[in-house]
């Protein structure tokens, strides 16, 4: 979904404000949960985005994207927090070099999600991923954003998304593969997921 | 590996991104392809249990009526005590702006001028409210070191931007540390200095990362019905920002030092 404002500047009032922002309260609440790891703090960073976006609502620029330019406050915000220069201290640099992804010939993390449904497990995985490539993955999976809405809410070019985004997936895949053939081992043995399985095709 | 072109672009496919003739090259080739099939399936079941797994946390019904309230009655917030203060310093600066308008078109002042007045209140009041928030916070700096060799290197990396800090010896003047900022969006650093038990905010911006409605010239010190004293100045494409409520000498003096060193 996306949230373009089409108003001319006369209609840029505080009202227009809540009508636009507050619809997004629940989406921001829960990525600044994910970004935060604390309730408290994911609270204080709503509040202060808010506040921020309110503040500087007049200077919103007509024709870009809304719902981009709240989760950049509060990108932004969360960035010059104590929590957040702290996790990004330990951010591992973006490279172009991601290399193409190939099918993988044994049980895949994929697959061993489909069977296990292990909702649990792949939130656990997303905890552990570094600040970028979570943030990445919730605006491009659970927000639904287009490359180009991601772009702007992280003030990157396109190609560092595409890349960033590959990574991501990839540390994600990596994190799930060990516990997943660990604790699945019993499941696999049994044959439940074959290689290159299709069920559903 | 047959697949190597296809299977490089399977995400960004998935994601529904790539060009919409290449789309139905990649529909017809998945659709024969069984490995390719096997992979883009893997893919979907992965992003569809992200997305699942993503939608982990609601916000609890006291903090939306919390929120709603807050947007309901803006001018009335009940905050804690640091958002008290720069609630108060906005009101404070508000009123100035309105008196200062108000004595512009009395005397005949151009509207340019009283735009370069609003313009200049706004991003004023913003810089207030940067100072007393940070002042308000329990921890007002991320980087809290009194030696500038110390606190400069640390926004290497953070800002895309440089800048010199002062020698402060026999100034009267301590550096207490330093932290991030954003001001229009715009990356900054923010510094914190102490001088008889005053704090002043030191703020450095680039200048061209300022929207050409918030243009300001220098000057110092004119906001006389505020509890800050300020002064600002562009200098090597950098605006800088000084504030606080110490004396008007005190800014004059850290800015000056600021100025000497840059």
């Amino acid at each position: 979904m996306f949230y373009y404002v089409d108003v001319s500047g006369a209609d840029l009032k505080p009202d227009s404000f809540e009508e636009l922002a507050m619809p997004l309260f629940d989406q921001l609440f829960n990525f600044a949960r994910w970004m935060t790891q604390n309730r408290e703090e994911a609270e204080d960073l709503v509040q202060e985005t808010y506040t921020k976006a309110l503040k500087g609502f007049s200077s919103f620029q007509l024709g870009t994207n809304f719902r981009a330019w709240m989760y950049r406050i509060l990108r932004n915000t969360f960035l010059t927090s104590r929590t957040g220069l702290k996790v990004t201290m330990t951010v591992p640099l973006d490279t172009e070099e991601g290399g193409p992804e190939f099918a993988i010939e044994s049980d895949t993390p994929e697959t061993l999600m489909f069977e296990r449904s292990n909702r649990e497990l792949l939130q656990g995985a997303m905890d552990e991923l570094p600040i970028n490539f979570r943030e990445i993955l919730l605006l491009c999976e659970v927000e639904e954003m287009s490359y180009q809405e991601i772009a702007e809410t992280l003030s990157v070019p396109i190609g560092t998304v595409m890349s960033r985004l590959s990574r991501a997936r990839r540390a994600l895949r990596d994190r799930l593969r060990a516990p997943l053939q660990k604790s699945g081992t019993a499941g696999i043995a049994k044959g439940t997921v074959t290689k290159g399985t299709n069920h559903g095709l | 590996m047959v697949c190597e072109g296809w299977k490089e672009k399977l995400d960004t496919y998935l994601d529904g991104e790539v060009p919409e003739r290449e789309m139905r090259s990649f529909d017809a080739h998945v659709r024969n392809c069984p490995s390719c099939a096997a992979d883009a399936l893997g893919r979907v079941q992965m992003k569809r249990a992200i997305q699942v797994a993503g939608k982990r946390f609601t916000p609890s019904a006291e903090f939306r009526q919390q929120m709603q309230q807050r947007m309901a009655t803006k001018p009335k917030r009940s905050l804690s005590f640091g958002w008290m203060l720069a609630a108060a310093a906005a009101v404070i600066l508000a009123a100035a702006v309105l008196t200062t308008s108000y004595m512009g078109v009395r005397s005949d002042r151009g509207l340019a001028a009283n735009q370069e007045s609003a313009n200049r209140d706004h991003v004023l009041s913003e810089i207030a409210d940067l100072h007393v928030e940070t002042l308000a916070s329990s921890s007002p700096v991320d980087v809290v070191s009194t030696d500038r060799h110390t606190v400069k290197p640390w926004f290497q990396g953070k800002i895309p931007f440089a800048f010199n800090l002062p020698e402060l010896q026999n100034s009267g003047f301590t550096l207490l540390g330093g932290r991030m900022t954003y001001l229009d969006q715009a990356p900054g650093a923010h510094l914190i200095y102490d001088v008889r038990k005053h704090h002043i905010s030191v703020f450095v911006f680039q200048e061209r990362a300022f929207s050409s409605k918030l243009k300001l010239s220098d000057e110092a010190g004119s906001l006389n019905k505020l509890p800050f004293n300020t002064e600002t100045w562009s200098q090597n494409g950098l605006r800088y920002f000084v504030i606080g409520d110490a004396s008007a000498a005190d800014i004059d003096g850290l800015a000056k030092l600021f100025k000497a060193s840059s």
